[in-house]
């Protein structure tokens, strides 16, 4: 057959199919939702049980070498070693949606208690993660989370919704609530990143804010060279620019290092959620007045405590039950599984040194 | 030349080698999970390679490969947010990969350029498409049944259904590069192209049809790629096309064209993904994953090298 008459018949068969309807969008999402399969809805949790020893669990961050992801990863490993359990930190060296499956049929093949995931994209992980749920492994998401029907527990490192809306407020006090304002985001795939912004935009809702105008969206992809690039893209596109917000730590201390050497610093305020020791420097030579940020280090430390109560069966997941996170206290789930850590943390010149990751 | 020393025969001898210490090594290995997964995750390579050995072999290379299949994935996602339907949609996406092919095809054939060179070219063109599709963006909520075919088992086997259709896509390949006129005259051009020409074959012809092939399987790799993921991007794939050509090269392919066979890649496919399973499955970071790759595939282009030198010395003759 001839290229141009296999064209024709790909073509025909493409312009039959399309006639005789077939599967739509339309008709998946009206078709019911598969129930989730769920091995643990079944169990009935014990909030008496103690909690097990040599509990096997792993990190599974976004991508390994990224400074926060090491703090929080490193946090949860030394809790684990307060409840005599194993855990560990495997991942991709690349923060793509795929690189993830491998890791987590791996960790399933290993047998561990409880996986612990920082999704890079909530559906790619999905099947994965429920055939290590089949497997009776329990899977706690933290930091970005995975679609709800494949993770027994979110912890949230803060409510999204006051994560995004506390980040317009810091900016809006220091530019006096008025000028274009842009954000500096990391992948743009990233679910945390994404709510956040919502949130951030429907504050900037508020007639409040209306002297304020988010002009663009720009995403560094969480790579300290583009994100540098892309401020300074920023910079030159909008000349009025008179703030930026950066949610990402790998953005943030990018856009100060690229402001720091501008001509633009002192001239525009820029904020975000960022580390202490990544943004000291910027926070001493005054090129970054305040920026925010849960403790990362609570963040792992729940996330292994909460893994741990559920391989344990203090607790299976659901709604308004209750377990102890060691220094941090007990906690409830909240709705959709989700743990909250707590309010995002100011840090400024007068707190920073107090930190120190 | 003795068949024990061919290279391809010997990346499979590794292979059984590196299969075999596995099993016994490493638990979690060789159970069935973790083969049909392991062999699911190379499925997109796999196929890829199929259409890019026949490149390989007839002296010519395909780098877009990898950009192709991230933009049937965004085109897959853009048009099925749309409303369209996936029936539609998985003939269409494969139509658009052959255009692509074509394009690459007549840059080569009618104006006479590299095919890396083009190819390098349309590497970051057809990825750029790809962004201006679908930008950044996920699209997911695919129909189940359809990612089922890309995830789950030929029912009572251990294979997963994409691997299923490279294993009879190769025979297909297989009998067409190793047993009909067509598949020697691949050999033909890439030993020697003016003589091919000259010997009647219709060299530019044959090379455009590679390219248009080359672009609609890494198109058909990238449908497979987004139902298994159930996650439409623009950057899915991205840098895979290296992965396809060092198992091209690792099996025994030369670059310079002419000469390698199928059986070899085929091996050096499994011998690829084996080893990634292993050493994750090992703990063995990421770094050292992608060092232990790169050695292997240094060792595989120099090892015929050395031999083709040291052969003629130890015979005796110049």
């Amino acid at each position: 057959m001839t290229p141009m008459r296999l064209t024709a018949a790909v073509t025909l068969l493409a312009l039959a199919a399309a006639a005789c309807g077939g599967t739509t969008k339309s008709s998946v999402t009206s078709a019911p939702a598969p129930a989730p399969a769920s091995s643990s809805a079944a169990a009935k949790a014990d909030p008496n049980a103690a909690l097990k020893e040599g509990i096997k669990l792993a990190f599974l961050p976004k991508q390994i070498n990224n400074p926060y992801e090491t703090i929080v990863d490193n946090a949860g490993i030394e809790a684990a070693k307060e409840y005599k359990g194993e855990a560990k930190e495997v991942g991709p060296s690349d923060a793509s949606a795929s690189s993830q499956i491998s890791y987590i049929n791996t960790l399933t093949q290993q047998g561990h208690d409880a996986i612990l995931i920082a999704a890079n994209d909530a559906n790619a992980v999905c099947g994965p993660l429920q055939q290590a749920r089949a497997k009776g492994i329990k899977v706690v998401s933290y930091d970005s989370d995975a679609a709800p029907e494949c993770r027994d527990l979110f912890i949230n490192q803060a409510s999204s919704e006051e994560v995004g809306r506390s980040q317009v407020r810091l900016l809006a006090d220091m530019i006096g609530k008025k000028g274009e304002i842009a954000i500096l985001s990391a992948t743009a795939n990233a679910t945390n990143q994404n709510t956040w912004i919502k949130y951030m935009k429907d504050e900037l809702t508020k007639p409040d804010y209306k002297d304020m105008k988010l002009v663009k969206v720009a995403y560094g992809d969480d790579d300290d060279q583009k994100s540098f690039t892309e401020t300074q893209g920023l910079l030159q596109a909008y000349p009025n620019l008179k703030g930026i917000i950066s949610p990402t730590t790998v953005g943030v201390s990018a856009a100060a290092r690229y402001i720091s050497g501008s001509k633009y610093k002192g001239k525009i305020t820029l904020t975000g959620l960022g580390t202490p020791n990544q943004m000291r420097q910027f926070v001493k030579d005054g090129t970054v007045e305040k920026f925010a940020l849960w403790n990362p280090k609570d963040l792992g430390y729940l996330a292994s405590y909460a893994a741990a109560a559920l391989v344990s069966g203090q607790i299976t997941g659901a709604q308004g039950e209750t377990f102890k996170a060691g220094k941090l206290g007990e906690r409830t789930i909240g709705a959709n599984g989700e743990v909250i850590l707590g309010p995002p943390f100011t840090f400024d010149a007068a707190n920073i040194d107090q930190f120190d990751f | 030349m003795t068949r024990v020393l061919r290279w391809d025969v010997l990346v499979g001898a590794l292979l059984v080698a590196v299969f075999a210490a596995g099993s016994l090594a490493v638990p979690g290995f060789a159970t069935t999970g973790n083969l049909s997964f392991a062999l699911g995750d190379l499925g997109e390579i796999a196929l890829i390679a199929l259409a890019m050995t026949l490149l390989v072999v007839a002296a010519e290379v395909d780098l877009s490969v990898a950009s192709v299949l991230g933009l049937s994935s965004a085109l897959v996602g853009a048009l099925w947010d749309g409303g369209m339907a996936i029936e539609t949609i998985i003939p269409l996406v494969v139509l658009a990969g052959a255009g692509c092919g074509l394009v690459n095809g007549l840059l080569v054939t009618r104006l006479g350029l590299p095919s890396l060179a083009v190819t390098i070219g349309t590497l970051a063109l057809y990825r750029g498409l790809a962004y201006v599709v679908l930008g950044d963006k996920a699209v997911a909520q695919f129909p189940p049944a359809y990612t089922a075919l890309a995830v789950d088992d030929v029912p009572g086997t251990p294979v997963p259904y994409p691997v299923a259709l490279f294993v009879l896509l190769a025979a297909v390949t297989g009998v067409v590069l190793h047993a009909t006129g067509f598949g020697r005259a691949l050999y033909a051009i890439g030993a020697q192209e003016q003589a091919a020409f000259f010997a009647g074959i219709r060299v530019k012809r044959i090379k455009l049809l590679l390219f248009v092939l080359s672009g609609a399987v890494a198109a058909f790799a990238g449908v497979i790629f987004t139902l298994r993921y159930g996650s439409a991007r623009a950057d899915n794939g991205l840098g895979i096309e290296l992965a396809v050509i060092a198992a091209v090269l690792l099996g025994g392919v030369d670059f310079d064209g002419g000469k390698g066979t199928l059986g070899g890649v085929i091996a050096g496919v499994l011998l690829i993904g084996l080893l990634r399973n292993l050493l994750m499955l090992g703990d063995v970071s990421t770094e050292i994953q992608s060092i232990v790759t790169g050695l292997l595939l240094i060792v595989s282009v120099l090892t015929p090298r050395l031999v083709s030198l040291v052969r003629p010395a130890l015979k005796g003759t110049p």
